[in-house]
């Protein structure tokens, strides 16, 4: 193995190291909320500074592969692939650390309702990022795709939620300052969803060298 | 944009002394008023290939091609074309910088003169605008009579370029051009490059890939003396299609 193929080896680390940082994030995050412990929301919180530090290593590494080693082709859309994946990552990271927040006020009340429809949204986009992540060190863009068609899952199920706790809150005013923290984690896991979303676009650019983002359902396929 | 073809290979072939089969099978288009670049590892027969365009193989006799190159609508490798004529119309810069042993205006001067030119005005203004074109008259406007040696190297390629530029060609063929120059000489070669293809069609042959990824907008990547890929330069450098492509632009070769 080439130099420059070991320095490749060790960004694609990163960003996988990365990616597992992200992925404990958000099912702690969501665990916090679920099993209201407040220890662990204020664990994820405290270990985004890390996440933030690994975020700009990564950053750097791109930087210094782009000045010194001028990729081309395969290697330039790695690259920049990584970089991008890189950020919708940290994003993701810090929504994470929003669940957190939420999950640590929402803790010190008495629980609205048991959660159902958040932990089985949390499940898709968890494993929305974790297989745009499998892709992309597999150069795997049939499994990026497959990721792209399950953000409308998610979707629907934000809309579920809010449609849900909407009725608890015309029922009762009491439940507002609880039920709209519950609507801000379900969008918060949304939006984690569209980020891995741009995760496996990305990937398919890294494999296709084609840009499919911003682009309608069918012809992304 | 529309895109006016200014030289077509078709099914080209291309044998030295007789029977050492160099190219095979060469098709491709140059496009008029654009820097074509080829690339590929030492020894593939892109040298060679741009060698044919203006019939350098000619010098040696048991050279032979077979095919096509169509250049404004004529086959050059026919028998009946008058190389000499070829050379003005599709000239060519070497890798060491070539000057005559003389000053720096009768370099210029020369290809004029032998065109029958001899009209001193004439002359003077068509060196003028060749060593402007060239982006080297600042640097020796002051010193027309002085002999062309006592240009740095940079300084020495450019004034080839004029000397190229002065008889009006159509097309200039580059072989590494800046392989013995140093970076600023080399920039100012590739900025050069740039300017000029509004005027005339570039075609390049490089091992400096990054050169070719600065300079030119399509770009041909030849291995064995094959064309393996020929596409716009900036998909070739972001997304080959071929395999072989990727590997060599990549440096990940065999």
């Amino acid at each position: 193995m080439s130099v420059f193929d070991e320095e490749l080896q060790h960004l694609k680390e990163n960003v996988l190291k990365l990616g597992s940082m992200v992925e404990k994030a958000i099912s702690d995050s969501i665990k916090s909320l679920v099993e209201r412990n407040s220890k662990l929301a204020v664990d994820v919180i405290d270990k985004d500074l890390q996440l933030n530090a690994l975020d700009v290593e990564i950053d750097e590494e791109c930087i210094r592969l782009i000045a010194l080693r001028q990729p081309r082709a395969g290697d330039l859309r790695l690259i920049t692939t990584a970089m991008k994946i890189t950020t919708d990552l940290e994003r993701i990271g810090d929504l994470a650390v929003d669940v957190s927040e939420r999950a640590l006020e929402l803790n010190e009340e008495p629980q609205l309702k048991p959660y159902i429809d958040i932990p089985r949204m949390t499940e898709i986009a968890q494993g929305m990022v974790r297989d745009a992540l499998d892709a992309f060190v597999k150069r795997d863009s049939a499994l990026a795709r497959d990721v792209l068609t399950r953000d409308d899952l998610v979707d629907n199920l934000n809309w579920q939620v809010f449609n849900e706790l909407l009725f608890f809150m015309i029922q009762d005013p009491k439940t507002v300052s609880r039920a709209v923290k519950i609507t801000y984690v379900s969008k918060y896991i949304e939006r984690i969803a569209d980020h891995a979303t741009n995760i496996a676009e990305m990937v398919v650019y890294l494999v296709e060298g084609k840009i499919i983002r911003h682009m309608a359902v069918p012809e992304k396929q | 944009m529309r895109m006016d073809v200014e030289i077509e290979v078709r099914g080209l072939n291309f044998y030295y002394t007789g029977n050492v089969h160099v190219l095979k099978g060469i098709n491709l288009s140059a496009y008029k008023n654009v820097v074509t670049a080829l690339i590929g590892p030492s020894g593939c027969g892109k040298t060679t290939l741009l060698r044919c365009f203006n019939r350098m193989h000619d010098l040696y006799p048991k050279n032979r091609y077979e095919g096509e190159i169509v250049f404004q609508g004529k086959n050059i490798l026919s028998k009946d074309v008058d190389v000499i004529n070829l050379r003005s119309r599709i000239g060519m810069v070497f890798q060491k910088p070539t000057p005559f042993p003389m000053t720096i205006f009768d370099n210029v001067a020369y290809g004029l003169k032998l065109k029958g030119i001899n009209k001193r005005t004439e002359l003077s203004e068509r060196v003028e605008n060749a060593l402007k074109n060239s982006a080297i008259w600042d640097e020796v406007k002051d010193k027309l009579n002085v002999s062309a040696y006592e240009l740095s190297g940079g300084q020495q390629q450019r004034l080839v370029i004029a000397r190229a530029l002065a008889v009006e060609p159509e097309v200039l063929l580059f072989d590494e051009p800046t392989s013995a120059l140093d970076p600023i000489s080399t920039s100012k070669i590739e900025e050069l490059l740039v300017q000029l293809k509004s005027k005339i069609t570039i075609i390049i042959v490089t091992h400096n890939m990054q050169q070719a990824a600065r300079v030119s907008d399509w770009t041909g990547f030849v291995m064995l003396g094959k064309l393996i890929e020929f596409d716009k330069t900036d998909k070739m450098f972001t997304a080959p299609s071929e395999k072989l492509t990727e590997e060599y632009i990549t440096g990940r070769f065999g």
